[in-house]
């Protein structure tokens, strides 16, 4: 049995551009209603920004400017969606290959290149965001967005009769990490104490090497269910659907329904790193079959069907050469931060043996004349 | 008038918890069975029925979910303090421990402070089954980002429970199980001193014991006996094995030429190891003796009956002054 097998999802967009709401998906479909125009074009902008900024990354990685790139591409829609499905005060814990949903909640670009880059580990502010940072170990991320989701509950904002004071939270996570017991355990203390979470699993078929159908018996979208916490599949290559649905279990979540699961069903076009060769492990047929469904190619079908002219996607896609000028540039402007930085956030109180250290340190680089 | 009370230790926490709990809202209490049954030692005894469920609540048993959440909560503004329910089970957490609550200040440039304490009964000699008399210290003091520390006797539990709430680094701290119940005075005013600074709890000039935890009391023991016959034992307190207070140490072994570790840890990458190293480097001019460990065996933790020969006692103790003197 394969687990990504005849399951039914909520799709509003065919991978040939066809745009209709199932009867049984109305509750999703009128948050469709609600967008204007400027929201697709949003929605585009975004994907293609991400999808540029991704094939950047890529080549500076292979020029040495970055010691490793993660690629999203194939998963835009499943991020850009989701990202404008969270509210204003919702507070968002991604795994590492979220670029998209970075995009959408205005996290500054350079900062993943300068992580990547390996000039820090990613220290953006996630206050400004409420973006946090990237979770490195598979599925840690997911129970400190629990933790947070219970700390949202324990300060009563759920709920509150005032929309503009409640908050819920999202976590990211791919079909790998869902092995992780981290993940198991964040759905027993999410739904334990009915905490205002999404689990969004984005479903990418590959857990590097590894296919989703040697990893679970049970379609992903059920993983919660032992639990009591329900969910849903979606199609991940559908921007609409991505933003409907998270945006409806984000507003339930607010409202304290407790805890949710999506999986987005997508596909990982490119390799799980920059150091990974996805051609030992899959065949040309399934990539291309998957590249056939291509997020941004469906959207763009569908935005000419509604009348979006040229001109837009040809601006788009000068923005995108903007884009991709403006970042090979920063890149290489990037200073390697100074030894004290090392040393300088491992403890918030002073720590006498690491002050020594640095101490120590610096007089030894000192003792080569200023040449360090 | 300096107010004054007896208290066994496990009291002495739970007075520390009570006032931190009443002093601060952010703070928060939870793991295994800590609410209404108080924990498997009744540390956190009437907590619950006094601030009630939503400071103070049982957590799934699934400790690295535990610790996770805490790490959460943390970022939410909370200070959580979470109860590992022995020694043995730390390690389904030891991931969010060691990769997550130790380094999120340092990977989010100080932007996330993590003012989380991780409570844990250690040590043996209490007649308990496999996994629950363990001394698992060395592995979080050998890790960047946490703090580390163990109070040995009542007046310390009140003070130092408190200070590690207050304290905006995470700091796993170490309760000496088997002293639970060990009474003594409790200065309900004033701290003693802060967190990580050892003290000098016996002074004496032929030889320095540095101990902590549980083996306090036994290196106190061996220091009364040893004094019958002549000779005159400093004993220091250690009270943080991270950051390890080194000028009190280094202080003593100018003083007294022969320093022991007393632990129950077994002795190898220990916490002693770490001090017998940094000791040689800092005292070597100083020491007439080389640094002795006095510790637990390299094999786990033995059956029940067995505990007794496997942990230092005093005797263990005075066989190592012996030979430390004979140099």
């Amino acid at each position: 049995m394969n687990a990504n097998d005849s399951v039914p999802m909520v799709q509003m967009l065919s991978p040939e551009g066809d745009f209709a709401v199932p009867k049984n998906y109305a509750e999703y479909g009128s948050y469709i209603e609600r967008l204007t125009e400027e929201d697709f074009l949003k929605f585009y902008r975004d994907m293609a920004r991400c999808r540029r900024f991704d094939n950047e990354a890529t080549a500076l990685q292979r020029q040495g400017q970055l010691g490793l790139w993660i690629p999203a591409i194939g998963q835009e829609a499943a991020q850009i969606g989701s990202g404008y499905g969270v509210g204003h005060n919702d507070h968002i814990f991604p795994s590492y290959r979220e670029h998209g949903v970075a995009i959408t909640h205005g996290v500054e670009l350079m900062s993943i290149l300068k992580m990547l880059r390996g000039v820090n580990h990613g220290g953006w502010n996630p206050d400004e965001t409420r973006f946090h940072l990237y979770g490195i170990v598979l599925g840690s991320q997911v129970l400190h967005a629990t933790g947070y989701a219970m700390g949202v509950k324990f300060d009563g904002k759920v709920a509150t009769g005032n929309k503009a004071d409640d908050l819920a939270v999202i976590s990211y996570f791919g079909d790998g990490a869902t092995a992780e017991g981290d993940i198991s355990e964040s759905f027993l203390f999410a739904a334990n104490t009915q905490s205002p979470i999404v689990f969004f699993c984005q479903n990418n078929q590959w857990a590097i090497s590894s296919p989703t159908a040697s990893q679970t018996r049970v379609p992903l979208y059920r993983r919660g269910e032992g639990f009591g916490v329900p969910g849903i599949r979606i199609d991940g290559n559908d921007v609409l659907a991505s933003y409907a649905v998270t945006a409806k279990h984000m507003d339930d979540a607010r409202q304290g329904a407790g805890p949710y699961m999506i999986e987005a069903l997508t596909y990982r076009i490119g390799a799980h790193t920059s150091s990974d060769d996805p051609t030992k492990y899959r065949t040309d047929e399934e990539v291309a079959y998957w590249t056939a469904r291509d997020p941004l190619k469906r959207f763009e079908v569908f935005l000419r069907r509604q009348g979006i002219g040229e001109d837009f996607f040809e601006e788009v896609a000068e923005a995108g050469e903007k884009l991709a000028s403006e970042i090979r540039e920063a890149t290489f402007a990037l200073k390697t931060p100074e030894m004290d930085e090392m040393f300088k956030h491992v403890y918030s109180e002073p720590h006498p043996v690491i002050d020594e250290q640095l101490d120590w340190l610096k007089r030894y680089e000192a003792s080569f004349g200023g040449e360090n | 008038m300096t107010n004054f009370v007896d208290m066994a230790i496990a009291k002495a926490i739970n007075a520390g918890l009570r006032k931190a709990m009443s002093e601060d809202n952010k703070v928060l209490v939870f793991g295994e069975d800590v609410a209404q049954l108080g924990g498997v030692f009744r540390v956190t005894e009437g907590l619950h029925a006094e601030f009630g469920e939503s400071r103070i609540f049982n957590s799934p048993i699934a400790e690295s979910g535990i610790v996770g959440t805490a790490i959460g909560l943390a970022m939410r503004g909370y200070r959580p303090v979470a109860e590992i329910q022995f020694d043995g089970f730390i390690f389904p957490a030891f991931d969010q421990i060691t990769t997550q609550l130790a380094k999120m200040q340092n990977r989010s440039e100080g932007f996330h402070k993590m003012p989380v304490v991780i409570r844990v009964p250690f040590g043996g000699g209490i007649g308990a089954v496999e996994h629950h008399s363990e001394s698992p210290e060395a592995y979080f003091a050998h890790t960047a980002g946490l703090r580390v520390v163990s109070p040995s006797n009542p007046n310390d539990a009140y003070w130092m429970i408190q200070q590690a709430i207050r304290s905006n680094d995470p700091v796993m701290f170490f309760e000496p199980k088997r002293r639970y119940w060990q009474k003594g005075p409790v200065n309900l005013d004033t701290p003693p001193q802060d967190l990580h600074s050892a003290r000098v709890i016996r002074e004496g000039n032929d030889l320095t014991i540095v101990s902590y935890g549980p083996m306090v009391h036994t290196s106190l023991q061996a220091a009364e006996v040893a004094a019958g016959e002549g000779v005159s034992i400093e004993v220091i307190d250690l009270r943080s094995l991270s950051p390890i207070d080194f000028p009190t140490i280094i202080e003593s072994v100018k003083k007294t030429g022969r320093l022991i570790t007393v632990a129950e840890a077994p002795n190898s990458f220990s916490v002693a190891s770490e001090i017998s190293a940094t000791i040689t480097e800092e005292c070597f001019y100083h020491l007439q003796a080389p640094v002795l460990r006095v510790g637990g065996f390299d094999i786990p933790y033995p059956a029940a009956k067995l505990e007794e020969i496997y942990l230092p006692d005093a005797d263990r103790i005075l066989e190592a002054v012996d030979r430390s003197r004979a140099y």
